[in-house]
């Protein structure tokens, strides 16, 4: 009987824990000084790439200071919307990819050219607002990382600027720098250096809506309302490479239609937040916790 | 406590059987309290930092990988050992051989945990790595000793009785399996020696399902992928023969599941180490052809059990009512609690493996790496901790719980564990019905039947060790009865 009313108090609890979560529930707003239209310049040369410090080396290259905001996004599609480079299709907006080389090497799949996912327009998780002619960001996000956009949506706004997605490589050296750092700024984590899962951010609220993203830049030492964050810029004065969302690389491997990711997220542990941590995805994969940034 | 006194203790917890196993129990209750505040819910509390300070721990980043191949080796040495007192009591071989493994493996596991433990998160004293090295090579040595001394060729172990699974001249095939285990248990264990020596001399350390989704391994990534697995599975199977002899399996279903488990461990293993060479591409079809008449087997032994137990309730006279059956079935957890562990895995761990393997280009691939790596890692634990709580089930036997004690004990043994699992799992399935962004409150619910079932477990097993702890200063404490006492004495009948 006992046995009985515990199982039933369990499904009961969870049952009712599958309520629906207010997605647009109040968020902080901050402005973090941090402008997201700005590049940070990688000089060519060598690194130490990777858990165990391998050496590697780059080309120069500059790369965006920030993640891509959700204003930022907006304002990219409202351009490829009228120059027809993206095009609504249902409740998608698509953009043309030119495919990739297929293999048909075990489990990968064949990402051939054609019209591809770029962000979903009816995911309740979707920060950018389309009223029928024009994109814009949701009141509270527009300094936000872009977020629930897929890899086709990263390369498409990257390539349409005539910029690309960073390769991992590239990625890796503008987070680290020339040490051997396991994050951006330095050899330990605390939690107002990042943004992770339970880091008691102000954007958190860990009893409905969880780990939320917080603003591009945000932990550059300022205090915001009382919350004191720790500057952790990376070496070369990037925010965000750690923490907050998960950055799509731009690397397309052979024998495989995996897309890769770095940086983790709001939703990880800390460990995830490890310079060399990778994640991946299929390409049409979209999240709240996945955004991008540019180089060129 | 006077010398003497201390030689008993020292004597009983060192040589006799059930005090061999309370100590291995010891130290990974002891392993698992301490190194589990450093990840989950109490590192979220601020738990972690805490013992960390205090501990003088030296977490270098790039290191937690090998930290945690060394926690996961150390319990699994000693969860090893456990099984191998067991087997040693349990089967029939010379005592020097019994004698032998047994003073082996408890100094391998003993040096493995602390040395190991020390090496993993004190710095690196160089020392200590190589005494963790010669620990594992003692456990090896020890499991060779237990494959000679479980050689069931031997006119001497053959098996006389016919209600037990034979071969026509009389060779023991339940001794066979527990011959082909061990002999396919210190072959897997070479199998992450080789490729765990190869990987760690050049200080590249790499966790299994961090690398599942490289299109292309390397043939030592396959044998540690291999090597976890199959080791996990062994000690599975390992513990599914000990259970079965504790509660004298045989019969007709016996005759049948010997054969299946000797051969389902053969076809397994040779399925595992597949993975590593040119069979790869079929690998997994072998393992599937293995798994299936070792589970069979262990299904069997659920039957028999089960059986016996209902049929011990039934009355002298008149109907055996279907409530009575379910009450005589459920009457001692102790007895029960092993196989309905064993079922529950297969909803936890098996149907999950099987589910995921057929759907896996469909959904799993699907989902970023990181929630495949979820339902990976999840499936593990779970059957990790599984085959703990039957241990615990048996150790309660062993130590003679009656009365109110063994059912409170057993039932919440079942309970609690069985409360965070299937919260696991669920945990571990979530993307299935839930999306990322409303997934927080489920979760946070999810967590705390976990933390609650798992927590209370823990509770629950540092009762019983402190109330063993008081035991020893007893004069005539239970210690001093079960000194003499050895397991195949206590076979039911």
């Amino acid at each position: 009987m006992k046995y009985t009313l515990l199982i039933a108090a369990l499904l009961i609890s969870l049952l009712t824990s599958c309520g629906s979560v207010d997605l647009n529930a109040d968020i902080p707003v901050f402005d973090t000084g941090v402008n997201p239209d700005s590049w940070a310049s990688i000089p060519a040369g060598e690194f130490y790439k990777g858990q165990f410090n391998d050496v590697a080396s780059t080309a120069a290259y500059e790369i965006m200071v920030t993640d891509v905001t959700v204003s930022q996004y907006a304002e990219f599609l409202n351009s490829a919307l009228n120059d027809g480079s993206v095009k609504i299709n249902g409740s998608k907006v698509v953009g043309y990819y030119p495919g990739d080389e297929f293999h048909g090497f075990k489990h990968e799949s064949p990402i051939d050219a054609g019209d591809w996912l770029f962000i979903p327009l009816n995911d309740p998780s979707q920060r950018i607002i389309y009223d029928g002619s024009t994109f814009s960001a949701q009141a509270g996000y527009e300094n936000h990382p872009m977020t629930m956009v897929s890899w086709f949506g990263a390369w498409g706004y990257c390539g349409f600027f005539d910029y690309r997605l960073p390769s991992e490589i590239e990625w890796e050296k503008a987070a680290r720098g020339t040490d051997t750092r396991p994050f951006p700024w330095g050899d330990e984590i605390a939690r107002n250096n990042a943004n992770f899962y339970s880091s008691r951010d102000p954007f958190e609220t860990m009893s409905t809506v969880g780990s939320r993203t917080s603003p591009v830049g945000f932990y550059n030492g300022r205090t915001y309302d009382g919350y004191t964050t720790l500057d952790s810029a990376s070496p070369y004065g990037l925010y965000d490479m750690a923490g907050n969302v998960w950055q799509w690389a731009g690397d397309v491997y052979e024998n495989q239609h995996y897309r890769y990711m770095r940086g983790g997220s709001k939703d990880t542990y800390e460990m995830d937040l490890r310079i060399w941590v990778t994640n991946n995805a299929t390409p049409t994969y979209y999240s709240p916790g996945v955004g991008f940034r540019c180089v060129k | 406590m006077s010398m003497p006194s201390f030689k008993e203790r020292l004597n009983y917890l060192f040589s006799s059987t059930k005090g061999l196993i309370l100590v291995a129990m010891s130290m990974i209750a002891i392993e698992v309290a301490l190194f589990g505040m450093l990840s989950g819910p109490m590192a979220e509390m601020g738990v972690r930092d805490f013992v960390v300070r205090v501990m003088n721990m030296d977490l270098v980043q790039a290191e937690r990988e090998g930290r945690m191949i060394i926690l996961y080796h150390s319990i699994a040495m000693a969860m090893i050992a456990i099984e191998t007192y067991m087997v040693t009591d349990l089967i029939k071989m010379k005592s020097f051989y019994k004698t032998a493994v047994r003073v082996l493996i408890t100094i391998g596991y003993l040096l493995v945990m602390v040395f190991g433990m020390i090496f993993a998160y004190r710095g690196h004293n160089w020392a200590f790595h190589g005494v963790y090295i010669f620990g594992l090579s003692l456990i090896f040595i020890s499991g060779v000793l237990l494959t000679i001394a479980l050689w069931p060729w031997n006119k001497e172990y053959y098996q006389p009785d016919k209600n037990y699974s034979r071969m026509k001249k009389g060779v023991d095939l339940e001794r066979t399996a527990f011959f082909a285990t061990a002999l396919t248990t210190i072959l897997s264990a070479l199998f992450g020696a080789v490729p765990g020596s190869f990987f760690g001399n050049g200080f590249n350390v790499f966790l299994a399902e961090n690398v599942i989704r490289f299109p292309e391994k390397s043939t030592m990534q396959y044998a540690i992928i291999g090597h976890l697995h199959i080791m996990l599975a062994l000690i599975a199977i390992m513990l599914t023969l000990v259970i079965g002899r504790w509660l004298n399996f045989k019969g007709i279903l016996h005759k049948i599941a010997m054969p299946l488990m000797i051969l389902g461990t053969i076809v397994l293993n040779l399925g595992v180490w597949g993975v590593a060479t040119p069979l790869e591409p079929i690998a997994h079809m072998i393992i599937y052809v293995g798994a299936t008449p070792s589970m069979l087997a262990a299904l069997m032994l659920v039957i028999f059990t089960w059986d016996k137990l209902i049929k011990e309730g039934k009355p002298a006279e008149g109907k055996f009512r279907f409530g009575q059956k379910i009450g005589s079935l459920l009457r001692d957890p102790l007895r029960f609690g092993p196989m309905w562990q064993m079922v529950f895995m297969n909803f936890t761990t098996s149907f999950l493996g099987i589910f995921m393997a057929i759907r896996l280009d469909e959904i799993f691939r699907v989902w970023p790496a990181r929630e495949e790596r979820i339902e990976l890692t999840g499936h593990w634990h779970v059957l990790a901790a599984i085959i703990a709580t039957i241990v615990l089930l048996y150790y309660g036997e062993m130590i003679g719980l009656k009365g109110k004690l063994r059912q409170w004990y057993g039932w919440l043994i079942i309970i609690l564990s069985d409360i965070a699992f299937g919260a696991v799992t669920i945990f571990e399935m979530k993307r299935l019905f839930i999306s990322e962004a409303t997934q927080q409150p489920l979760v946070n619910n999810l967590m705390l039947a976990i933390d609650f079932g798992l927590g209370m477990l823990l509770v629950l097993v540092a009762l019983l060790l402190i109330w063993r702890l008081q035991d020893l200063f007893k004069k005539k404490g239970r210690w001093s009865e079960e000194v003499e006492q050895e397991l195949n004495q206590e076979v039911e009948s």
